[in-house]
């Protein structure tokens, strides 16, 4: 168990460039496949739609935490919040950041989503890694012992 | 989408948050770690092993229970308490389906650039 989520991918392409996909936010959408309002900016709230196939009636809501450039962009939101009619803002947001490293063949991009439990943050993440792996196993067992 | 589907899911995100937040504790997760390995347990037999007070074993078996992940039942004069798998693999499969989209998400923003 885990509350966040890492992803890595390479792109053959300069970090320049994939800091374009992410930042300019009319190719973000591109891919991201959201018709977006405006530019990110820091601190405020980026507004659109999407242009997903079958989620068009979907809202994009984020707040944008950081622009830094070719190194990391940040923004909150609320994750898989595709449901209409459901009012997600009571809910807690998670965080997602993008990381993005020079290697050889390119650019390295790391996607992290975190924050997918409600609890000051420090020691959770720890806490819950602690049984990571354990857990199949454990609830195998208690599986056998309750069938 | 059907307004019983909206209810529905928006159930699904509450109980997910709260199954986080009841893991997100050390002690709590030891509690869950310990009951998962067999036999319902006591209070007492819980705390045999442990730093903890009765009391604060009490409390936290409370929001355990309340996330659904462990389970109470009276055997005499004892209640015993039992981990309830179910909800932890409510849990994990919410994060394989936001993990699919980035998957996806991530797949177009390469095809995206390197096009």
């Amino acid at each position: 168990m885990t509350d966040r989520i890492e992803k890595q991918i390479d792109i053959n392409a300069p970090v320049s460039r994939v800091w374009r996909a992410l930042t300019d936010h009319v190719e973000f959408g591109e891919w991201f496949r959201v018709k977006l309002d405006g530019p990110f900016v820091v601190g405020e709230e980026s507004t659109g739609h999407m242009t997903y196939p079958g989620y068009e009636h979907v809202q994009w809501h984020a707040v944008t935490r950081a622009i830094e450039p070719e190194h990391r962009l940040a923004f909150s939101w609320h994750p898989y919040a595709i449901e209409p009619g459901v009012d997600y803002s009571d809910e807690e947001p998670t965080l997602v950041e993008f990381f993005l490293e020079p290697i050889e063949s390119g650019t390295r991009l790391r996607v992290i989503e975190s924050g997918f439990d409600r609890i000051p943050a420090g020691r959770r993440p720890e806490a819950l890694r602690m049984n990571t792996g354990g857990w199949e196993a454990q609830v195998k067992n208690i599986k056998q012992h309750v069938e | 989408m059907s307004s019983s589907a909206s209810a529905r899911r928006a159930d699904t995100d509450e109980a997910t948050a709260a199954i986080f937040a009841a893991l997100g504790d050390g002690t709590r997760l030891a509690l869950v770690a310990r009951l998962s390995q067999g036999s319902a347990c006591s209070i007492s037999q819980l705390a045999e092993h442990s730093a903890l007070t009765r009391q604060a074993i009490t409390k936290h078996l409370q929001v355990l229970e309340k996330a659904g992940l462990v389970s109470r039942r009276k055997s005499g004069r004892e209640t015993l308490y039992a981990c309830q798998p179910r909800p932890l693999h409510d849990a994990r499969r919410y994060l394989d389906v936001v993990e699919r989209q980035w998957d996806q998400a991530l797949g177009r923003l390469k095809t995206f650039i390197e096009r």
